[in-house]
């Protein structure tokens, strides 16, 4: 079930979802047998920012109703530290390699993305653009003029295909996504994860007003993610990643990577069906680390004549 | 297993980052057993495929029926569980029923399915040079040192015969104890052994005999009492840390600690770190 994205040649429709699956760790921990079994036809990296990042103070993590909401904090060992210390090591997995990158400015964006440029080993950029600008304060890809300005500024910092990663937590996403389009994206990949909010379960749920403070001040629920909000993935998600997918396929005539709350090739399917190109597997490698594969190899039984 | 001076049944100590490795991917075992122990259960599963863990490893643990289908739809995750014993290719946990996860985990009965990832993480590694092991436990939290206390009792090396120190909230906890040889007992509310903090029995222990190296595992005020006392004394310390955690295998970067070298991930630094790495537990 081979498949063709941005002219890169992959063995089935399978990827993982940015910052889901850690190459190097699953390595240390498995040995050989991830290389000879490895679950995707290409891996995305996580999210490489121009400097190093440590990351949110924990707690990172809340289980939510058939979800996840991860507040990580996009930690990275920085762009020069990923080209010198992870590529090298990246760039022997047996599938080509998809760099995800972030940042805050234009002038950021060109300068990661003109690095990963002149390095082969990188197949193809992915661009998140779920960072907030630090002139507005606004994700840069909530608003689609925006979004297509630092697109078109960045594009000419590479001859890679580059993916941009969507955020869902916008008003229009196919919209969104006709606006990296226009910008000069090859290709668009979707869902991120939905902005979400979990409570501290120890916390009073009706704390009394303290003379004097204000009420609502005063009844200001303890948040329990060490980074304040999160995101939300998993199963509780798949509905609306349909949703969102099928927007943004019918808006625009570049290649689509469909992602969000996949756990089989049944899901896998559906998002091929509203006309994703490729479909990332992201918190269901957490429950399983094999689940890609077995999601290819199902795809592929199906689809058999 | 002869323990003791016979060379012949003597293995090599355990170095430090030599764990056996997981195979890739889960496995569907068959639940061997669900037994109750005061407050506490073991579960019990034939692992046939399985790699011998290295004790202060770990498996996810989730399962194969009705995960993701209890109060709110939890569980959804897999849980992390520290091997308490292996027999014979049969793995056991130790349990508390305290949320979603471990409840669905302590109703599981003989013939039932179980999802296993794993051996996962570095384990104990053998104490130093001429000094002794001890062994310091609190609650759920002794579950490694049952695993431990085995291995080097058959590894029949300085650490065989260690010293153990158990602490628990009360009576019904304290049966739990029964996984590990002798052992001095605290309790929170005085009904069995001394009355009071494990760590107080610690501190009695390293008064007597210095020449010791300390392999902890139980809540973080404990854990971090235990860092402080060794930390103070100079004294090596092992501590098995426990954080919330989505993966298992270094994916989700959720477990971190703050250590002195920056954030380490408990799955795959850990879940056993030498003190000397904290700052504070």
């Amino acid at each position: 079930m081979s498949v063709e994205l941005c002219g890169l040649h992959l063995d089935h429709p399978i990827v993982n979802g940015s910052g889901t699956f850690d190459a190097i760790a699953a390595r240390r921990v498995f040995g050989e047998a991830l290389d000879r079994e490895f679950p995707f036809a290409a891996f995305v990296s996580k999210t490489i920012t121009l400097t190093s990042r440590a990351g949110n103070p924990p707690p990172r993590l809340w289980e939510a109703q058939a979800g996840l909401v991860n507040s990580i904090g996009l930690p990275n060992r920085g762009l020069r530290g990923y080209i010198e210390r992870d590529l090298p090591e990246l760039a022997s997995l047996p599938v080509p390699l998809i760099t995800n990158v972030m940042g805050s400015t234009a002038e950021e964006i060109a300068e990661l993305l003109g690095v990963c440029d002149e390095h082969e080993e990188i197949a193809a950029l992915e661009l998140n653009v779920s960072c907030p600008n630090v002139h507005t304060g606004l994700d840069i890809g909530t608003d689609p003029v925006q979004l297509e300005r630092v697109v078109a500024a960045v594009r000419p910092a590479t001859t890679k295909p580059l993916i941009v990663k969507l955020t869902p937590n916008c008003a229009d996403v196919g919209e969104c996504a006709r606006a990296a389009e226009a910008g000069g994206a090859d290709a668009v990949s979707l869902i991120n994860t939905l902005r979400a909010l979990a409570l501290d379960p120890s916390a009073r749920s009706c704390a009394v007003a303290a003379p004097g403070a204000s009420a609502a001040r005063a009844a200001l629920p303890r948040r329990w993610l060490g980074g304040g909000g999160g995101g939300l993935s998993g199963a509780a998600v798949r509905a609306i990643a349909l949703a969102q997918v099928a927007a943004v396929a019918s808006s625009v005539s570049i290649p689509v990577v469909g992602m969000g709350g996949v756990q089989t090739a049944t899901h896998a399917r559906r998002l091929l069906d509203v006309g994703a190109r490729l479909v990332a597997v992201g918190t269901e490698s957490f429950r399983d680390p094999t689940v890609g594969s077995q999601i290819a190899r199902g795809l592929a039984a199906a689809s058999a004549p | 297993m002869s323990v003791g001076k016979s060379s012949s049944a003597r293995r090599a100590p355990i170095p430090r980052g030599e764990y056996p490795k997981a195979p890739f991917g889960r496995r569907l075992l068959t639940v061997a057993g669900n037994e109750v122990l005061g407050a506490y259960r073991v579960l019990k599963a034939a692992d046939p495929k399985g790699p011998e863990p290295g004790a202060g490893q770990f498996a996810m643990l989730a399962g194969a029926e009705r995960w993701g289908a209890g109060e709110d739809e939890r569980p959804y995750l897999p849980r992390a569980f520290s091997y308490t014993r292996w027999r014979d290719g049969e793995a056991h946990f130790m349990l508390e029923d305290v949320g979603p996860g471990t409840h669905r985990l302590c109703e599981l009965r003989e013939g039932d399915g179980l999802w296993l990832l794993g051996p996962l993480g570095q384990g104990f590694a053998s104490p130093e040079y001429g000094r002794r092991a001890l062994l310091v436990g609190g609650g759920v939290g002794i579950a490694p040192l049952a695993i431990w206390q085995d291995t080097l009792d058959a590894a029949g090396a300085a650490g065989a015969n260690a010293t153990v120190l158990l602490g628990f909230r009360d009576r019904a906890h304290a049966e739990g104890a029964a996984l590990l040889g002798e052992a001095r007992l605290a309790t929170d509310d005085g009904s069995v052994g001394h009355h009071g903090w494990v760590t107080d029995l610690l501190g009695e222990e390293l008064d007597r005999d210095e020449d010791a190296t300390v392999y902890a595992c139980g809540p973080p005020p404990m854990l971090e009492a235990v860092r402080a006392q060794c930390a103070a004394r100079g004294i090596p310390a092992q501590l098995a840390l426990e954080a919330g955690m989505a993966c298992g295998f270094g994916a989700c970067f959720g477990c971190v600690v703050p250590a002195r070298s920056g954030y380490l991930r408990v799955c795959v630094d850990g879940p056993v770190v030498d003190a000397l790495e904290l700052e504070r537990v």
